[in-house]
């Protein structure tokens, strides 16, 4: 069966890449849909939700526009998502490339090396990255890049190590092909999926990282974000509930619907699996 | 391996890994922007020229990288981890001060989401494709989504202003000078929403995991066996299916002890709770970087220590180990 | 309840497959009987249904598969009528089951003890005290050793076949009157499977049961059956007298299996091989040290000790034994796939131990490979034409001359040319296996390894590829050497054979002193253990 077929049957998979879709076309739009300034107080402070048509969401307690500030805080999420976990990617495969092909000393190595990363502890780990380069798009992006590469790592290594001793991979050995060209045009191919559906599954992660740091005031002060704005709206609680409960929603939406299009992909992937979670 | 050995090698493996993070500090401070002076000194500090050239003196600052390094090690693996300039006070005594507070959140949600999500994760398994399953992992779906400072604020805004059952900040109630049993259940309604909060991503994640594990389990050939012998369907989970299930779980759990503590860091920020999390984003407000440090550290050891009694754990429960190790 | 009624009667039996698939029958119309006292075999190449009636008697067929129409007569009760709850009554107490895979058969994580005595404690059978006694008395029975220390034991400190005889100790805690057997012996070492047959006849005259033996080897029918049932594609085409199916086959698809059944060529046919020296190894040998740590002394696995032997140009050497026997690490270290730790591999005169990889590397389209698992041996994600032109492009030859090339070979392994563009999913074991034997003919080698080439595949299937090998080395004149578990296949394809153990070669020579005059004891073993030596195909389709 064809992957979109197999991909369609899964109805949560579906509505997650609805979802998605709405999420991704919003951020495209908020600069025409929103031109002004989402830091810019364009309205009565205060303001709540669902009474004036302007300001659908309502305002914050300087008079700023909820709804703008999440149509632009979407294209923050999604580009810090985005980037940083291609950049754990690229770390990941690169180094479980690496150490499971080759194996060995070297691959004892990067093991120890990735097991250390995985141990201490991820999150505080960001913190102190982002603390200590000063909060900015490229801090941020590098810290969660930094704490999320070391389970692709683990199984890239995996996939190459049980890949390698497959009889395609010893065929490809003995018709004299070279270690290279084995690495990128026998063993990855086979490796994709998996690699693919774990990158899906981590740019959710990555969105849900990227808010927590906003929220504990640890975001681009250039940039309108989710996590900045319930952070803002956290002393406002008992006055204006929509400050946090709105920019909250757009995170579980977001992060939902990436989480249902990656289970999708690893049911249309593998569907030698399908039994086992469906 | 006897056990003498697989407790040195793992000991061993976990002194590594401490001594590891206390070198990423230092390259961290090392790569920071600015003078490695001022880092130690936290932005309170970094006025006073006095306490800079003092710092300096005390790591070496002026030697090469090398010596640095293992002056820092040397000071910090003796205990100091650097002083407060901004609390005047010890950073080790900071942290010492805070820690119970944080042990007490992190383990009651461990226990929480362990114990919830192991048992909602078994039912799903059991009772698959029915509609117990779908609420179950509906709902495992949605709070493996949500951001974990959100889900804090939201059960404030629903628990503690619209219904004012369960206080909303704080450990204890201030100034009520209660003692004994009083106080332990006082304490223990404070803990109420910081633990469910802090526990609630992780019982999504275990009973995720367990209702997979389960599954895979039960279509392994000798789940068929034990059909075969005539085993009725609630002993082969009892018995069989249960016990090889809940291993990966186990192992994972204690994989992700590192992210409890992490999500200590945002509950504590917003239930005023007095822990080491709390005194983290105090310190990052501050600048205070010997404390950020410190907490890091600190915070790393807890997970090692985790680590090494679930190694412990496992050994016990499976008796394959012995031979696999 | 009629005394003269059989023992278990299947009916009419009908299983369908879920929608989508080739058949609309796993199961179709099969009706078989088992008397008391004598042993049924069911035999049929995979895919034949022979397993599925063999769980729809215990009622342990998945969800997606459930028998439609015929019924299941246990002793008059219809077994397909029965609740979960009256089943698992029966289960264990009247029918008892073990399984192909004894590894994975067994619970890793409980005591072998507690898993014989659970059958006896989920039936109401005695107390604690006494279970354990018939825990001991079981183990005893199945000839295992000390059942005191291994009641105790977890599974992974037992081999293969002490599991097997586990499994058959708790089938027999019970004593039921059937027990079902799904092909128990497959997955064993060759002497193993030869024990725990004798121990299934053994305990089946002394406790008169009725047993079902499920089967693909006609080996083992003659071994063990007293009638038998063949199943071709969910229908039982013929039963009757094991005598009568063996020796005088009615039915044209009995006929066919029972040709494919590997057997001797005689001597006579072919004339000693005279060709050059190819292959010459001397005093080889590999040691693995698995399991060594920081803390931990490493075990060392002699995999080679001193093997020694020489291959000529169109000469077949086959290399037989056991698992662990080190025939595989054999094959390996002449690829220099695996490094040989001592010893000479004088490949057309030259020593290839001391070649680096770079230095070996033109030197390999003279030494090609052709693998054991049809599914596992081609990369799924490229194309036929891809797999078999990649080795010519590899060794400097064009992209269209290596796409003719791949035609050329498809024609010559007997597949059609369009197969080209397709993926390897699309093709059938043994068409997937005529595919890896073309790839390693693409580079026109003088020396081919096949590594269990053929025991992944129906026997039918078998028979097709070990000719298409004949012929191709008849055709090409090439050095074989063909490593497998099965004597009887070595005998039909090798001109010389050497038997290993414990990674020496223990025996060498001719099939003809292989079998009938075998010198060393390890040999003799081996040839005594071939199921259905005393059984000659060829006389019954003659």
């Amino acid at each position: 069966m064809s992957f979109l077929r197999l991909f369609a049957r899964n109805k949560g998979a579906v509505i997650g890449l609805v979802i998605l879709g709405t999420v991704v076309a919003i951020a495209a739009a908020a600069p025409l849909l929103y031109p002004e300034d989402p830091w810019r107080s364009v309205g009565r402070p205060l303001l709540p939700p669902f009474e004036n048509l302007r300001f659908p969401l309502g305002t914050d307690m300087l008079g700023r526009d909820i709804a703008a500030g999440i149509a632009h805080g979407a294209r923050v999420s999604l580009l810090i998502g985005l980037v940083s976990t291609s950049v754990a990617v690229l770390i990941g495969v690169g180094l479980g490339a690496v150490a499971g092909f080759l194996g060995g000393r070297l691959d004892d190595l990067l093991m120890r090396f990735t097991e250390f990363f995985q141990t201490i502890p991820a999150f505080a780990m960001a913190i102190l990255l982002v603390a200590i380069f000063t909060p900015s798009i490229a801090s941020i992006i590098l810290a969660i890049a930094v704490v999320s590469w070391p389970p692709v790592a683990r199984l890239v290594r995996g996939e190459f190590l049980t890949l390698r001793s497959r009889e395609f991979v010893q065929a490809a050995v003995v018709i004299g092909q070279s270690g290279p060209r084995i690495m990128f045009s026998q063993i990855l191919p086979n490796a994709m999926s998996p690699i693919i559906v774990a990158g899906s599954l981590m740019v959710a992660t990555a969105i849900l990282t990227e808010s927590s740091l906003s929220f504990l005031g640890l975001g681009d002060r250039n940039m309108m974000s989710w996590g900045f704005m319930i952070g803002a709206a956290r002393t406002m609680l008992r006055d204006a509930w929509w400050m946090s409960v709105f920019p909250g929603l757009a995170i579980l939406l977001t992060v939902l619907a990436i989480n249902l299009v990656g289970e999708g992909l690893n049911d249309a992937m593998n569907p030698h699996l399908r039994g086992r979670r469906a | 391996m006897r056990t003498l050995e697989f407790l040195a090698s793992r000991l061993g493996k976990a002194v590594l890994v401490v001594i590891g993070v206390v070198v990423l500090n230092f390259l961290l401070i090392q790569l920071a922007p600015g003078d490695p002076a001022a880092v130690l000194a936290g932005e309170a500090g970094a006025g006073d020229e006095l306490y800079l050239a003092q710092l300096r003196e005390q790591f070496g600052l002026d030697r090469p990288l090398h010596v640095q390094l293992l002056s820092y090690l040397g000071n910090v693996l003796s205990g100091d981890l650097g002083y407060s300039y901004r609390n005047q006070v010890p950073v080790l005594e900071l942290i010492a001060d805070r820690l119970p507070a944080t042990l007490l959140l992190t383990g009651s949600a461990f226990v929480f989401s362990l114990v919830l999500g192991v048992l909602l994760g078994i039912l799903a398994a059991s009772r698959r494709g029915t509609a117990a399953d779908t609420v179950i992992m509906t709902g495992a779906l949605v709070f493996y989504a949500t951001p974990l400072f959100w889900i804090a604020l939201m059960a404030v805004l629903v628990f503690s202003i619209y219904l004012p059952w369960l206080p909303p900040f704080d450990m204890e109630t201030i100034g009520a000078g209660y003692t004994g049993w009083r106080r332990a259940l006082d304490i223990a309604h404070h803990l109420v929403l910081p633990t469910v909060t802090l526990g609630l991503f992780f019982t999504a994640t275990y009973a995720r995991i367990t209702r997979a594990s389960m599954l895979e389990v039960m279509s392994l050939d000798f789940v068929k066996t034990a059909r075969a012998k005539g085993v009725q369907q609630g002993r082969i989970i009892r018995r069989h299916v249960l016990r090889n299930a809940i291993l990966p779980v186990f192992t994972l759990a204690s994989v992700q002890a590192g992210q409890l503590v992490g999500g200590a860091v945002l509950t504590e920020t917003v239930f005023a709770w007095p822990g080491i999390g709390r005194l983290m984003f105090d310190a990052l407000f501050q600048r205070d970087y010997p404390v950020l440090l410190g907490v890091f550290l600190v915070t790393a050891i807890m997970v090692v220590l985790v680590n090494l009694a679930a190694d412990l754990l496992y050994r016990i429960v499976d008796p394959r180990i012995e031979t696999a190790a | 309840m009629p005394t003269d009624a059989p023992l278990l009667q299947v009916e009419g039996l009908h299983i369908p497959l879920p929608g989508g698939s080739e058949r609309t029958y796993a199961v179709e119309d099969a009706s078989y009987t088992l008397a008391n006292g004598e042993i049924l075999c069911l035999v049929g190449e995979s895919g034949s249904g022979k397993s599925m009636t063999a769980n729809a008697i215990m009622g342990l067929l998945p969800e997606h598969l459930t028998p439609t129409r015929g019924r299941i007569l246990f002793r008059g009760r219809d077994l397909l009528t029965l609740s979960e709850a009256e089943l698992s009554r029966e289960r264990g107490r009247s029918i008892a089951m073990i399984f192909q895979e004894p590894l994975s058969a067994l619970n890793p994580l409980m005591r072998i003890g507690d898993q014989i005595a659970e059958v006896l404690e989920v039936h109401g059978e005695g107390d604690r005290a006494t279970r354990e006694r018939r825990v001991a008395e079981l183990l005893d029975f199945v000839g295992l050793p000390d059942p005191a220390l291994l009641r105790d034991a977890y599974p992974f400190r037992l081999s293969g076949g002490q599991r097997q005889r586990v499994m058959i100790a708790m089938a027999l805690a019970l004593e039921p009157a059937i027990l079902v057997a799904d092909e128990p012996t497959t997955a064993l070492d060759v002497t193993t499977q030869a024990q725990i047959l004798e121990l299934i006849r053994r305990i089946q005259r002394a406790k008169g049961m009725g047993v079902l033996f499920i089967t693909h080897d006609f080996g083992v029918v003659a071994d063990i059956a007293d009638r038998v049932a063949v199943m071709e594609k969910g229908r039982v085409v013929e039963q009757g007298r094991a005598a009568d199916v063996l020796d005088r086959p009615r039915h044209p698809y009995t006929r066919r299996l029972i040709a494919a059944v590997p057997h001797r060529e005689d001597a006579a046919t072919k004339a000693p091989p005279s060709g050059p020296s190819l292959l010459e190894v001397r005093n080889l040998s590999k040691t693995y040290r698995p399991g060594g740590g920081l803390f931990t002394r490493p075990r060392v696995v002699r995999a080679l000790d001193d093997v020694s032997f020489t291959l000529r140009r169109g000469e077949t050497l086959g290399v037989v034994g056991e698992s662990g026997s080190g025939k595989s690490t054999l094959g390996r270290c002449i690829l220099k796939l695996l490094s040989a730790d001592a010893g000479e591999i004088r490949f057309q005169g030259r020593d290839i131990v001391p070649l680096s990889p770079r230095q070996f590397r033109p030197l390999r389209r003279h030494l090609q490979m052709v693998f054991q698992d049809p599914f596992a041996s081609l990369n799924p994600r490229q194309t036929v034409g891809r797999i078999l032109s990649d080795g010519p492009r590899a060794n400097g030859v064009s992209a269209t001359a290596a796409v003719a090339r791949a035609r050329e070979l498809l024609e010559l392994v007997g597949l059609d040319a369009s197969a080209i563009d397709r993926y390897p999913g699309e093709f059938s074991g043994g068409q997937r296996q005529r595919i890896g034997i073309a790839r390693a003919l693409a580079l026109d080698p003088s020396l081919l390894v096949a590594d269990e080439s053929v025991s992944a595949l129906d026997v039918s299937v078998q028979a097709q590829v070990l000719e298409l090998l004949k012929e191709l080395q008849v055709r090409l004149d090439i050095g074989i050497i063909f490593i497998t578990h099965d004597l009887r296949v070595a005998a039909q394809i090798c001109d010389r054979i050497a038997v290993m153990q414990n990674g020496r070669i223990v025996e060498s020579g001719t099939p003809a002193q292989v079998f009938d005059a075998p010198e060393h004891a390890y040999t003799r073993r081996l040839v005594d253990a071939i199921p259905g030596l005393h059984w000659d195909p060829r006389a019954a389709v003659a």
